[in-house]
């Protein structure tokens, strides 16, 4: 087919691909030769695109903490190396961040973190533009797939010219939308690998530490003077009435809402460029800040004494949009905004929440756990789902592995019921072992469940250290999880099978009578990822099916029954048979 | 506003093709040319959740999302989500829903209903509403999976790109084996008259 674009917008070096796409492209064209991470949406996508590259080794850690140093390290012995992770995962590498900033980088070293404004599939929203600060490192911020390719090269850049870590900054819109990118070539690196023999450079004991504080302090002003002339920061002059200082996805809605205002793009948004931010707003009439969460810039921007407005006028819940600065405008210049004239559909439309799948084998625990007076502590994954009615077995949840630990605290408070906590097998590996060794060496006796589907399910299939397999494919040794309990000092420990309800049902009522610590590993690969059914798919017996509904408990999606009697969908069904143990009727049946 | 960005948002259910066929709508609108913004929510739609991808073209795109009551065409392979999606629409855009019927968990599990008379709500909210069988009109080509080309090629025909830009996408994106199939879906739902 002969080509049909003028332009070179289809031409074979552009490509339209997603931000986090784009920042492993980036990478993989910096030269960057070890990237490691933890499975995270709105992250995910970078790590598993980068693996498909070559000469580039990628690996999963068992959490963020572990991926970040795991990266340190290789940048201190000289190789390019990035780290990925959501928001939430910073918080559990900002250890090593804080302290990196002071030993500093050899090899160019970048943080990728993808923020999840509006919690698309996060149990907050934060901005992670504050760590930037925190740690003193600078801050990229790309607002598309271009300046997600092209921001992660020039972090790299500035890394190893500044020896600094440096944090690249996504949000869900940039990293899951797709725009255009012109590819180039990888640059081979070239520096010689090896940790150098230098430790009042690499050791922050306070005596070495001290110098390297106030090194710190020299770097941000000479950062911030390259700030101030970076490619990244861009003025785009237009009316002069107003001037727009925003980044992020931001400037993109910023644009479409205030087409003839004059903008001041960041892109490299930490240390604050402060003479481009006096410059710009010394020439125009007024100034409106237009950023997500928190009001990092305009505080600043109040700091140096410029007036300006923001926050008053721009939501910081939620994320932004174009819809949402509209009626910030029209907020600003005291519009009324029209009545709403569309009709309201949405009251009378039924809700469609994600919910486990068909033959998923965490059903069959908190459906057993739902015979038992419990209380529930649960944790971060696919199982989060079993909070919703009608399963309703998921009474708390906080972070990554506290379905374990707010166990031994609720114990130690005085709760007078059986407290069971519920965490996933990646989760286990994460940051659960730790509160496991908790409960034992202080003497607690919660029974924790560890729902082992053999993967790393919500964020998409990924492996981790229980699996057998490698992010890049190899097989390499299973870590158990039973041996791990062992190891921790727990003596009951017993494996049960999810789709057999009594037997999970008298494992559970056993081990929460048990006057020490237990713990039950539910054992059954996820059936989303096998790509695979149970059994044949089963059916109602319309003679037998007395219309009790309580197969409708187990909040199946094969099982449908909007009217009186309750049918399965044949499709849908994975033949798990958790509905056959449970009806009274002996209504549900195998095809024969 | 965004007189000159054409917005076009897919919706659907998990595993019904939306996403492929949103990648193959801005594939089209690449090699005609345009600079190209798409959006997709992930994740839950394999979880039995809603799927909406969302793309925009033009000179210069600034947004990735289409902002409501903006979109040059809405296209449904459910009904539900054709409602709940609505408001993304123009006024005078163009319509394309499968009558399929996808029973969300709420309604299996008796807690919600189902809209009756879904046909008429469509048509009380889309003026410009075409309401075809895309599953049955794949069927007849040999594979209802391909519905989602049907609807797709019903819904090119409110939007101006030319049509080797769609035989060219077609025949470059998705599985080998399956685009001959994919473009004669394509081909029968553009050719139905709206």
């Amino acid at each position: 087919m002969a080509n049909i674009v003028d332009h070179g917008l289809g031409s074979p070096m552009k490509r339209l691909i997603s931000g986090n796409e784009a920042i492993a492209r980036g990478a993989y064209e910096a030269g960057v030769t070890v990237a490691t991470g933890y499975p995270g949406t709105p992250s995910t996508e970078i790590l598993e695109s980068l693996a498909g590259y070559e000469d580039v080794y990628c690996q999963w850690s068992p959490n963020e903490k572990v991926a970040f140093e795991v990266a340190a390290g290789a940048s201190c012995a000289g190789a390019r190396s990035i780290v990925t992770m959501k928001h939430v995962g910073l918080n559990v590498a900002a250890d090593p961040l804080m302290t990196l900033s002071y030993i500093g980088v050899e090899g160019g070293f970048v943080a990728c973190v993808a923020d999840d404004p509006g919690m698309h599939s996060s149990q907050n929203e934060q901005d992670s533009r504050n760590y930037a600060r925190f740690a003193k490192v600078p801050l990229f911020e790309p607002a598309d797939s271009q300046e997600a390719k092209d921001f992660t090269i020039m972090a790299l850049e500035i890394s190893e010219k500044y020896k600094t870590p440096v944090i690249l900054r996504s949000t869900t819109r940039v990293s899951h939308s797709c725009s255009l990118v012109e590819l180039g070539e990888r640059i081979n690196p070239s520096r010689e690998i090896g940790l150098e023999k230098n430790p009042p450079r690499f050791v922050p004991i306070p005596v070495w530490g001290r110098p390297m504080r106030i090194r710190l302090e020299e770097r941000l002003c000479q950062l911030t003077r390259e700030a101030e002339t970076s490619a990244a920061n861009r003025v785009e002059w237009r009316d002069r009435t107003l001037g727009i200082v925003t980044s992020s996805i931001s400037y993109h809605y910023a644009r479409e809402v205030w087409p003839a205002a004059s903008t001041l793009k960041l892109g490299f948004s930490y240390p604050f460029p402060d003479a481009l931010l006096q410059k710009f707003a010394s020439r125009v009439e007024n100034v409106l800040v237009v950023e997500e969460l928190d009001s990092i810039l305009e505080e600043h921007i109040k700091s140096l004494g410029i007036a300006c407005q923001g926050r008053e006028h721009i939501p910081g819940i939620g994320e932004l949009s174009v819809d949402r600065l509209l009626a910030s405008r029209a907020k600003i210049e005291k519009r009324e905004t029209p009545p709403e004239t569309r009709p309201d559909l949405w009251h009378d439309l039924p809700p469609r929440p994600p919910v486990l799948c068909p033959g998923c084998p965490h059903r069959g625990v908190f459906f057993a756990l739902g015979r038992h007076d419990v209380v529930v502590t649960g944790d971060i994954g696919c199982y989060s789902l079993g909070a919703f009615k009608p399963l309703d077995r998921m009474d708390i949840i906080l972070c990554m592995g506290a379905g374990v630990s707010m166990a031994q605290g609720l114990e130690k408070a005085g709760e007078r019921r059986r407290i069971v906590g519920v965490v996933g097998d990646s989760t286990f590996f994460h940051s659960g072992i730790t509160g496991l060794l908790d409960i034992v060496y202080n003497k607690g006796r919660s029974t924790i469940i560890v729902l082992d589907n053999r993967t790393t399910a919500m964020t998409g299939h990924q492996d981790h250290p229980g699996t057998g397999r490698t992010l890049m494919g190899e097989a390499t040794k299973e870590i158990s999880i039973e041996a791990i309990g062992r190891a921790c000092g727990i003596e009951r420990i017993r494996t049960v099978d999810p789709y057999n309800l009594q037997d999970t049902s008298r494992a559970i009522a056993e081990e929460i009578e048990a006057d020490e610590p237990s713990l039950i590993i539910s054992q059954s690969s996820c059936p989303l990822r096998e790509k695979r059914r149970l059994g044949e798919p089963l059916r109602i017996s319309a003679e037998r099916c007395q219309a009790c509904k309580r197969c409708l408990a187990l909040a199946c999606p094969a099982i449908e029954c909007p009217d009186e009697m309750p049918s399965i969908n044949q499709v849908l069904c994975s033949g798990c048979g958790l509905c056959e143990q449970l009806c009274p009727f002996e209504a549900v049946v195998r095809n024969q | 506003m965004r007189s000159k960005v054409v917005g076009v948002v897919l919706v659907g259910v998990g595993g019904q093709g939306i996403l492929l066929a949103a990648r193959i709508a801005a594939h089209a609108a690449m090699l005609s040319g345009f600079d190209v913004k798409t959006n997709e929510v992930h994740g839950m739609a394999q979880r039995g959740g809603s799927v909406m991808a969302q793309i925009s073209y033009g000179m210069a795109v600034h947004s990735p999302l289409v902002p409501k009551g903006t979109a040059r065409a809405l296209g449904a392979l459910e009904q539900v989500e054709a409602l709940r999606h609505y408001d993304y629409l123009a006024p005078d855009g163009l319509a394309v829903v499968s009558s399929h019927a996808i029973l969300p968990v709420t309604v299996s599990a008796g807690t919600a209903r189902y809209p009756e008379k879904a046909e008429e709500k469509l048509r009380m909210v889309f003026p410009r509403l075409a309401y075809l069988d895309a599953a049955g009109l794949a069927a007849s080509l040999g594979n209802v999976r391909a519905a989602n080309m049907v609807l797709l090629g019903a819904l090119s025909r409110g939007l101006s790109l030319p049509e080797e830009a769609w035989l060219e996408s077609l025949h470059s994106c998705g599985r080998e084996g399956d685009r001959d199939l994919n473009w004669a879906a394509f081909q029968l739902g553009r050719s139905i008259k709206l």
